[in-house]
This record gives C-alpha cells, structure tokens and sequence, in this order.
C-alpha cells in the first residue's frame, strides 16, 4: 500500500517487476538506472549472485515531481525469479501498489511464463490482494530474438497465455537495448498514480 | 494513513528519548521499507532511502526464518560493528524502528529507549 505522510506531504509507491528466471527484470532497472541517472539521488541496490542472478531484490528509488502538492517517489523493485527463491519473492511483494510482469518470449520458457503468474497470482493472495485488482502491465522481453534465429512466441500466443482474462496494458520490449522499457515503466506509473488518486487530498 | 498529529508526535518520542540519548540515525519506517520518519543527530550522514529497502528485507528474512524453526519473532535484532550498531525492533504487526549508534553509547541503554519509543509510538497510533 502507497506510503503517504501528509506531514512531509510526501507518497512513496511500489511497483515490483515480477517474472521467471532470467526474464530481464534487473535489465530493466538497470536501464532505467542509466537512462534517468540525473533524477536518481542514490545508487542502485542489487542483491544478487555471484553470477549476477537477483538473490532478494534490486532497488531503485526516483523522484517523479509533485502530484497535488505531493512529491512522489515511485520505488522499483525486482524479485528474483529462479524458482528456489518464491519464499524470498514474497516478501518483496509485500505493500505492492503495481507489478510489471517480464515473460521471456523465447519458446522455450512458454511454462515458465505461467507457472510464475500463476504463483504470482497465490504470493499476493498470502497478503490478500488480487492480481485482478492490482495496476498491471505485461512486458514480452527479449523481442530482439527473433532476429537472432531463435524461436519466440508470437504475441498473440502470449496474450493468450497470460493475458486473456486479465486484460493488462501490454509491450514488446528489449530491454538489453532499452526497446518500451519506458514505455512499460511510464503505464505502470500511471496506473497506480491513477489508483491511489483518491487518497491524497 | 497516519494523521499529521500522529506524525507530529512520533517525531517528538524519537527526538526525546533516541536522539537527544546521544544515538545517530533514527528510521521509523513500514514493512514495505517506506520510510515514515527519520532522524538524526547531524554527525554523520546515510542514503536513508536504500537503507530502508534492505532493512525491509532484512527484518523480513529473519523473521520467516523464525517462523521456519516454530518461533513467532525474534525480538532483538542487533548487528554490531566496529564502529556502528544497527538496532531493530518491531513495532507492530505493519511498522519498524531502526535505531544505529555509536560505540559511545551501550546497548542497555538502546534498548531501553527504544522500548521507551516504541511504547510511545503505539500509544500514539492506537489513539485515532
Ligand atoms: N537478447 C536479449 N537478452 C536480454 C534481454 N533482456 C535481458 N536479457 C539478458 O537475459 C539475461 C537475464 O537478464 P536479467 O535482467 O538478469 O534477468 P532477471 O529477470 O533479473 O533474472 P533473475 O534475477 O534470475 O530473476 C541477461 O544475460 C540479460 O542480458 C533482451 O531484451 N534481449
Ligand atoms: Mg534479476
């Protein structure tokens, strides 16, 4: 739940990059990082592996200006989706205002994909929220495949595998090359800015 | 959501009992690692931001450890270094106090003005 402290009339969001191992959820970050450095005060967090696989989360924190006298701070985070890991999954979801669900486009992780939303769908239920209800955006990464041989999902295969009946906002991304990382970051940011309105005041 | 009256009076339980105790960072923050209030003595500096993420995590991963070996909580939650410390204590079911100070201050008396705070801050919040 949204962080607001109408003392230092400050709001401080949530939005956690959810999906299977090796999706691009840290490339994301990682890209934002570089791209909006100047509105970045502090350094990225990475928690991760020695072979730079996310052990708890990543963490970058920015300022996005004021909405009704408010100065907003979305704080992005990723899980770390290796399948040993939900238990450490889940608490990063804990207080979550939005999610960007990363699915890897490649073929081959077809199952993947919605193993890791269906479990997203349980991990929220332990903290009785609904996937449903939550802001949501679906991001099909590594789109850049295609041009490198390798079999991928075409998008229509994906949305209906994961996108059917929850009816999200939806990106082709790259985000190795940055391709809709913004995109995708700035429809989640609306989206949950848009669902908190009402409690600022 | 707590009311700006509410805030005003965490401020002034964390000013009294913590910082004017000699300690030097004081994150009164939720479960989700948003920070709520913060305070320190001017000494030495810290990106409360970050710290506040990973003290989340931390306090999250210890406390599902606990959880794994049949224990509710563990209640004290302490690191020591050469120099700082780093004090948690749990407020309640949605809330975190992170104390950390110096080696010229003991942890006795850290622990004793943390529950002095902590028994204020839940006083404050209980009464809407
Ligand atoms: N070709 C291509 N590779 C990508 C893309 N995005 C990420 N990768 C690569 O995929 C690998 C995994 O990316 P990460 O961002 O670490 O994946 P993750 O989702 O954070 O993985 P976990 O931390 O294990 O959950 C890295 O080698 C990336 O360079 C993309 O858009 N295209
Ligand atoms: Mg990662």
């Amino acid at each position: 739940m949204a962080l607001i402290n109408v003392k230092t009339r400050e709001v401080q969001i949530k939005i956690v990059y959810y999906g299977p191992g090796r999706g691009g959820k840290t490339t994301n970050l990682e890209y934002i990082n570089t791209k909006y450095r100047d509105q970045i005060k502090t350094e990225m967090v990475s928690l991760k592996t020695q072979d730079d696989r996310t052990l708890f989360f990543d963490f970058l924190p920015f300022d996005v200006g004021q909405i009704k006298g408010f100065d907003v701070t979305i704080q992005l985070y990723t899980v770390p989706g290796q399948v040993k890991y939900n238990a450490t999954r889940r608490l990063v979801l804990r207080g979550v205002d939005g999610i960007v669900f990363v699915a890897d486009v490649q073929k081959e992780q077809r199952r993947k994909n919605i193993e890791s939303l269906n479990q997203l769908y349980e991990n929220l239920e332990t903290y009785s929220l609904d996937l449903f209800k939550l802001p949501l955006v679906m991001q099909y990464n590594k789109i850049d495949l295609k041009n490198s041989g390798i079999e991928i999902l075409p998008t229509q295969i994906l949305q209906k595998d994961l996108n059917s009946v929850l009816k999200a906002p939806a990106f082709e991304a790259s985000a190795v090359s940055g391709g809709n990382v913004i995109p995708t970051l700035k429809k989640i940011i609306t989206l949950t800015l848009s669902s908190i309105q009402d409690q600022l005041f | 959501m707590f009311t700006q009256s509410q805030l005003d009076a965490v401020d002034s339980a964390i000013i009294a009992h913590l910082i004017e105790s000699g300690v030097d960072h004081v994150i009164f923050m939720d479960m989700a690692g948003n920070t709520i209030a913060k305070h320190h003595n001017g000494k030495s500096r810290l990106d409360a931001t970050a710290f506040a993420a990973l003290a989340a995590g931390n306090f999250a991963a210890v406390d599902a450890m606990a959880k794994l070996v049949g224990e509710s909580e563990f209640s004290l939650l302490f690191h020591k270094g050469e120099k700082s410390s780093i004090h948690f204590s749990k407020v309640n079911e949605d809330t975190l106090l992170i104390t950390m100070f110096n080696k010229d201050i003991s942890l006795g008396l850290v622990r004793l003005k943390v529950a002095e705070t902590v028994n204020d801050i839940n006083h404050i919040l209980d009464a809407k």
